[in-house]
């Protein structure tokens, strides 16, 4: 069994309003030694057996496809075995 | 004149597009989402709403419905499109239409009356409003920061690709103050306000200019 993670982010240049309001709130929580933050989503996708370059190779089509907008938002795929 | 108002599950303009269609005097076409099946319209009004609760990003998931595998061809090969708010979005997921519309910059979702003014009436959802005529239209979304690469933005601006843009002041953040664009023939249109909320004074509207884009998409198929 394998996991494949699937982050997903704004591209730098993108407006992050969410990101910039957490960022706001946390000096008023006392924690004042970040200098900013970006939101973003991850997903997992579960596979029946181990990871391989194929099932890789799908997952990166599926964040293309749906999982992410290209015009606006990067994604990362990485594997977690023995999930 | 037949002109086919699409509910997806979420949409919730639909009624109101539909009336908007009879009131200027065309037939108003119920088309579901998950049909293969465009009726044999002769244009596609795709209104505002949460479909799908607007999970994963707004459109995302409207723009694979079975009844987009139909509008996408149709919509390349010519068939007048129009998207307001969610329906602009899934014309931007959909590809028919350049860039994506992002979180509001003030993070507040907004509900107003708002002041447009028409950049192009060269569109087949324009042709009855002149050229620089400003227009009051309400809003109401979350997500109409319209952002698209520079190089996009630039043949947008290039080739009167901007067709609507925010006067007295930006609501959103939109970039270059876009409120609504077209894709390279003018048959496709998406803006974020709703003329479809603009028709009759009885409903509270702001104004009818919403009447506007309902005169020149009949006026448009009348006359091709």
């Amino acid at each position: 069994m394998a996991r494949v993670i699937v982050d997903v982010m704004l591209k730098p240049e993108i407006l992050d309003p969410q990101g910039q309001a957490i960022a706001r709130a946390l000096p008023r929580l006392g924690f004042t030694t970040i200098t900013d933050v970006r939101q973003g989503k991850r997903f997992e996708l579960e596979l029946p057996g181990p990871a391989t370059e194929a099932t890789l190779t799908e997952a990166r089509k599926i964040a293309e496809t749906l999982l992410a907008n290209t015009v606006i938002e990067d994604f990362q795929v990485r594997v977690e075995e023995d999930a | 004149m037949r002109v086919g108002v699409v509910t997806f599950p979420g949409t919730l303009d639909d009624q109101d597009a539909a009336r908007a269609v009879r009131l200027a005097g065309a037939e108003a076409v119920p088309l579901w989402h998950a049909d293969h099946d465009l009726k044999g319209v002769d244009a596609v009004f795709l209104p505002g709403g949460f479909s799908y609760g607007d999970y994963l990003r707004c459109g995302a998931i409207s723009r694979f419905a079975p009844l987009m595998e139909e509008l996408i061809p149709a919509a390349k090969a010519g068939l007048p499109v129009l998207g307001t708010c969610n329906g602009f979005q899934i014309l931007c997921e959909a590809h028919l239409l350049p860039g994506a519309l992002t979180r509001n910059a003030g993070l507040h979702y907004l509900c107003r009356d708002q002041g447009i003014r028409v950049e192009n009436n060269t569109t087949a959802w324009t042709g009855q409003f002149t050229e620089g005529q400003e227009i009051l239209l309400p809003i109401k979304h979350g997500e109409g920061r319209y952002v698209a690469d520079e190089a996009t933005l630039a043949e947008l601006e290039r080739d009167g690709r901007v067709v609507f843009r925010y006067i007295g002041g930006n609501p959103n953040g939109s970039l270059n103050d876009i409120a609504g664009i077209c894709n390279e023939a003018g048959n496709v249109v998406g803006l974020m306000p709703h003329p479809e909320h603009a028709v009759e004074e009885l409903t509270g509207a702001p104004s009818v200019d919403g009447r506007g884009f309902f005169a020149s998409i009949l006026r448009k198929l009348v006359t091709a």
